[in-house]
């Protein structure tokens, strides 16, 4: 059975929302401590939202150096499924395992609402069982989300075909209306919104399903 | 040596400064004229130990490049500052 770890940051929040989310899928998925420095046996790690170490300093910054984060980059330079979630992906971003980086949202507000995506890109762990064009609802919850980047970063995501989903309508003043990026070889992905929050109809939306359901098969890919 | 080292970090130039916009357009309204390309920025204080002022200086700017700022959208600067005046 695919094995997921979910990394827990002093200040995480989330965790308990994407292992609960991972569950319903087949696969199993267990909370990974900040200081562990490996992860044999395991087929894939998402690094969930919250405020890790406080969001002290920037949103990832000390988060970056903390003992786990070498073994995700060892993780995700073999090939490995890497998600970061929100705040998973600011540190996946200030690790330098992404490009670019995620500012305060224009018009300086916390936003906490529904939006709409468009796959733009099926290359990815997490988008590969979406069809292009399809447009899913999932939440934002976020101050900083406001994706950032120079002009050679934008034209290289595009020519990569990196950008895996795009606001149909930009709550934060994404650059060109990014939500979320892969790497190149498209194994590591982060994203604002929250997939693990739109597992279910009574909640408002299974639009999250498509994209874990994804993310949990994707060991078979690179394996 | 003991020296007292001031870290400025800016948002780079380009780069959206959306608190620095939300201040300027305050202003007016508290009767404070004529004040543009407000930007907002973090400010650090360090006693760093080293021989000499420009290994102190070089020390600060390395660790203001690897953690006091994200080099993707800031820049920083590191000088060194008298704890009367600064």
């Amino acid at each position: 059975m695919t094995r997921i770890g979910v990394v827990v940051f002093p200040g995480s929040n989330c965790e308990y929302d994407v292992l609960a989310g991972v569950s319903q899928l087949g696969a199993t998925a267990e909370l990974v401590w900040h200081s562990q420095t490996d992860f044999n046996g395991f087929d894939g790690i998402i690094l969930p939202g919250g405020f890790a170490h406080g969001d002290y300093l920037r949103p990832g910054a000390l988060a970056r150096f903390s003992p786990v984060m070498d073994a995700v980059a060892r993780f995700a330079a073999d090939g490995g499924p890497v998600l970061g979630i929100c705040n998973g992906f600011q540190i996946l971003t200030e690790a330098g395992l992404l490009p670019g980086a995620l500012q305060k949202n224009r018009g300086l507000t916390f936003l906490c609402q529904p939006t709409t995506l468009t796959v733009t890109s099926t290359d990815s762990v997490l988008t590969h069982h979406a069809a292009l064009g399809q447009e899913l609802v999932i939440p934002i919850n976020h101050f900083s989300g406001a994706y950032t980047c120079d002009d050679e970063t934008l034209r290289s995501l595009e020519e990569h075909r990196q950008i895996v989903l795009r606001y149909l309508d930009n709550p934060n003043g994404s650059r060109d209306d990014i939500a979320a990026i892969a790497n190149i070889a498209g194994n590591v992905v982060g994203l604002m919104p929250h997939p693990e929050r739109a597992m279910s109809n009574l909640l408002g939306s299974a639009d999250g399903r498509i994209l874990l359901e994804g993310f949990v098969a994707s060991n078979v890919l690179v394996a | 040596m003991n020296y007292y080292v001031i870290v400025d970090v800016t948002l780079r130039r380009g780069i959206a400064d959306p608190e620095g916009a939300t201040i300027e357009r305050a202003l007016p309204a508290l009767g404070f004229s004529g004040v543009t390309n407000v930007h907002a920025g973090k400010s650090f204080r360090l006693d760093i130990e080293a021989p000499d002022e420009t290994s102190a200086l070089k020390k600060a700017t390395a660790l203001a490049e690897r953690l006091l700022s994200n080099p993707v959208i800031e820049d920083s600067t590191a000088r060194l500052g008298t704890r009367d005046g600064e």
